[in-house]
């Protein structure tokens, strides 16, 4: 498609459309403006050119009003540009409820992805188009970042935190998806495709893998395996807070501050319990730094994320994450 | 060198050229001209490598080098380039040789610290060109962790070390400038009959002296975390990655306008000359200086707005990143203005300004595209970037860095250059430049990252491009070197006011005295005032 236009980047999800508009209203204001100087320097520098003899032009003294205009004029500019761009940027960084997640693990030099149905795939991401895919990105070693110009998005994967940021595709097709941040020797070749199908042809590519396992059952084995159930107990007898409905709301710390339940706390607890301590317990975890990988703590994540409390009157599945 | 014959037997050039007095002088002006010697140096060696970034570009599937060469080889452009050229290039040469000369003084407040920030400056590029070519660099400038504190297998401790030291240098000139301008300026020579290149400097200065300590420090954390293991920045100790790009940026951000801001005063001082007018609205670019280096300190973050910073305080940068490019937009104005019914000259400093206003009208308005949320997300980290920086650090800065030596070189050496060759080289410049950096947005506007050694083959064409206009720009840059060298030897002089130029450094012989004036100048009238010059 973009061979015949091949100084444009390839356009491919709902937000790419937004972010060129805004982008060829500042390539105006940035052609007007460098082609007006432009103009009025080298009219100047002709028609006022130094003739022979000692000529001694006359003083022009400066002019409050004109330097009010160019400052005024270009302030003007630069708010609407800003206004412009922080609503396309909250756009982005908020992802849409019903989007399904991908999570991102950048490792030198690879990505490697994990579907919510449990399908990984290295270096390649199938996604249906249409829908809102949220993509959870952290790292297992040095920063990385995620990006797909065709999709105009970009985020980094940085170690021990969960970034987050989504995109809805809009057309098929096979498109690059780059690390953008420098992280090492094949830096430049830690990359791979996203590819954009159907969505029976993204049902039918889930179904052709090997029988996965979704994140939620596997971060239940890991919470057996681990020992992670003799402590957080569901009878209300452990040594350690109660898991059960805890995501998304807050808890209050030992410290006497609060703190909202996300990826990021309970990653933060598994491997760094002494943190934050939930208010009412002792400090007596251990860390499991170091023995537990980035995408197993993603299952412990996503276990505990599906522990909820089924809402009175309303069906089980509500809020239920991981689709 | 030139038989001293040419030169009067007070000048600061007559002591001749036997290496003791050069290496225990205290006069502004030979120290001037060791830093230019030394940067000069610099600046070949970091071409040296931005050559060979350009023939690995060449080809998409990185052939001619390999990926841990091409990585070295980006790194040791950057840092050579930044660190050891554009930071102290125009401060440390024409700063150092002009200062003085411009406010009426004997010399800077303290000539032996002067001379010590030169050694120093040498000591450190020594320990960062020795870390470069024993074993090499691979972190990019920019040094982020934990690439550079735990994964980097190279000499980052020497290479950081050399930085470090060169810091200190770098403060030092600052202060140096700042007790200058407060303190010894002739009589009559007020702050507002300053010419715009102290004030310009005197901005500088302050981003300097209050920037430098945070990279000093920020270095230190990062030797530290990679010998003792502390964890400020690797996450598996209880650190955090971003807070490093929080503290690098705080000063690699401002130290942008150390590199932008004295050549803005350079532009001041050659395009009033050149259109024998007045500056138009001298105290608006006197002020805007002062703007940029305040409101340039509160900015870095647009540097970090795909790392997961909160929507809010990337509101916040974002607000003040627009904010700082009004006072350069005065600037340009008012540079434009001044040349509005003058008598314009088209000699070679004055077309280094006209292709200084081109770039820098280009390399400031893409600025806005990258302080922009909702564009920054898609151009950050790709060659957009690399492109808009380039505009403003050769297209501003290098520009300035020309126009001032062919601006001052009749003044430094009392010799003239040929200016035929000189215009011939401007526009060589100009014409390769654009071919290099242009092409590099579109590359960046289509997506390629940036610090890649192999790229799509969708890529290339522009690629190629880039690099034809990289050749067309070094042999732009071989000339001068060329024509200027042999007018030390064959110049004719120059007299004291070839261009017929206001300023105080004109109203001295060329090359100028040691003792700078024979008599200490009174300063009875405004800065630039041309239009009464012949009466």
């Amino acid at each position: 498609m973009n061979r015949s236009l091949p100084l444009l980047p390839e356009s491919a999800s709902s937000v790419a459309g937004d972010v060129d508009a805004l982008f060829f209203f500042i390539v105006a204001v940035t052609v007007v403006f460098t082609v007006g100087i432009s103009i009025a320097v080298l009219y100047f520098a002709i028609r006022y050119r130094r003739r022979p003899g000692d000529e001694r032009p006359q003083d022009v003294h400066g002019s409050l009003a004109l330097e009010l205009t160019w400052t005024l004029i270009p302030l003007g500019l630069v708010a609407v540009m800003f206004v412009w761009g922080s609503k396309v940027y909250f756009h982005m960084n908020r992802p849409p409820d019903d989007a399904m997640t991908v999570t991102v693990v950048g490792k030198r030099w690879m990505w490697k992805l994990q579907h919510p149905t449990g399908q990984r795939e290295i270096n390649e991401l199938h996604v249906p188009v249409g829908r809102a895919v949220r993509l959870v990105v952290t790292s297992e070693d040095t920063i990385h970042s995620f990006f797909v110009p065709a999709f105009r998005i970009k985020k980094d994967a940085v170690p021990g935190r969960y970034n987050v940021t989504w995109f809805r595709a809009t057309k098929t097709g096979s498109y690059h998806l780059f690390c953008a941040e420098y992280c090492g020797t094949e830096h430049a070749r830690m990359g791979g495709r996203v590819i954009v199908m159907e969505p029976e042809a993204y049902q039918t590519w889930l179904a052709g893998g090997p029988p996965a396992e979704s994140p939620v059952v596997a971060g239940e084995k890991l919470f057996t395996e681990l020992n992670c159930i003799t402590c957080h107990r569901p009878d209300s007898a452990g040594r350690g807070p109660l898991l059960t409905g805890i995501f998304g709301r807050p808890v209050h710390l030992a410290s006497g501050d609060s703190v909202v339940v996300d990826e990021a706390y309970v990653r933060e607890s598994i491997v760094n319990p002494a943190a934050k301590v939930v208010a009412g317990y002792q400090p007596v975890m251990p860390t499991f730094q170091g023995q537990v990988s980035e995408e197993q703590l993603i299952a412990l994540v996503a276990y505990i994320q599906s522990l909820q409390v089924p809402a009175e009157g309303a069906p089980a599945s509500t809020g239920a994450p991981q689709r | 060198m030139s038989s001293e014959a040419t030169y009067p037997s007070d000048s600061y050039l007559s002591g001749g050229w036997d290496l003791k007095s050069w290496l225990l002088t205290r006069d502004h002006k030979r120290i001037g001209i060791l830093y230019l010697l030394t940067i000069s140096a610099m600046f070949v060696l970091g071409g040296l490598y931005a050559g060979l970034i350009r023939w690995n570009l060449l080809v998409p599937d990185g052939s001619h080098m390999s990926a841990e060469t091409y990585n070295k080889t980006f790194t040791a452009h950057g840092v050579i380039m930044v660190f050891f050229f554009l930071i102290p290039s125009i401060p440390a040469v024409f700063g150092n040789f002009l200062l003085p000369l411009m406010i009426g003084a004997k010399d800077l407040a303290f000539p032996k610290i002067n001379l010590l920030s030169w050694y120093i400056f040498v000591l450190g590029a020594g320990f960062t060109l020795y870390a470069l070519f024993t074993g090499g660099l691979e972190t990019g400038w920019t040094f982020y962790t934990p690439y550079s504190t735990v994964f980097a297998q190279s000499n980052v401790e020497l290479a950081a070390i050399g930085i470090f030291i060169a810091g200190f240098s770098s403060i030092l000139t600052g202060l140096n400038f700042i007790v200058t301008i407060h303190k010894m300026r002739a009589p009559g020579m007020t702050w507002f009959r300053m010419p715009l290149f102290v004030w310009a400097h005197y901005a500088t200065a302050f981003i300097q002296v209050l920037g430098t300590p945070v990279i000093a420090i920020t270095i230190l954390l990062v030797a530290l975390e990679r010998i003792f293991h502390f964890g400020f920045f690797d996450p598996n100790r209880g650190g955090d990655p971003i807070l490093f790009q929080h503290l690098f940026w705080f000063y690699s951000h401002p130290a942008v306008y150390i590199m932008i801001l004295p050549s803005m005063g350079v532009i001041s001082e050659v395009i009033s000359c050149f259109s024998r007018k007045r500056v138009f609205g001298y105290s608006f670019i006197a002020m805007s200086s002062l703007a940029i280096a305040a409101i340039g300190f509160l900015v870095w973050a647009h540097h970090m707005f795909v790392t997961g910073m909160a929507v809010y305080s990337a509101m916040v940068f974002s607000a003040l990143t627009y904010l700082v490019a009004i006072p350069s937009a005065i600037k340009t104005f008012n540079w434009a203005a001044t040349l509005y019914k003058g008598s314009i000259s088209w000699d070679t400093p004055m077309l280094y300004v006209f292709c200084f206003l081109g770039l820098f009208l280009i390399g400031g308005l893409t600025g806005l595209f990258l302080g922009n949320l909702g564009t920054d997300v898609h151009l950050t980290d790709t060659y957009f970037v690399v492109a808009h920086f380039h505009y403003i650090m050769v297209g501003g800065a290098i520009m300035g860095y020309l126009g001032a030596l062919h601006f001052w070189w009749p003044k430094i050496f009392g010799v003239k250059y040929s200016e035929a060759w000189g215009r011939l080289s401007a526009v060589l410049i100009f014409i390769g430049f654009n071919l290099t950096f242009f092409p590099q947005f579109l590359l960046g506007y289509m997506g390629m990252p940036r610090r890649y050694h192999v790229y799509p083959e969708e890529f290339q064409v522009l690629n190629v491009l880039s690099t034809a206009g990289a050749t067309i720009l070094g042999f732009g840059y071989l000339f001068p070197s060329c024509y200027l060298l042999y007018s030390l030897f064959k110049g004719e002089p120059a007299g004291d006011n070839p261009w017929g130029a206001k300023g105080l450094e004109w109203q001295t012989s060329s090359p100028p005295p040691t003792e700078n004036f024979h008599v200490p100048p009174v300063v009875t009238e405004e800065p630039y005032d041309y239009a009464n010059a012949g009466k």
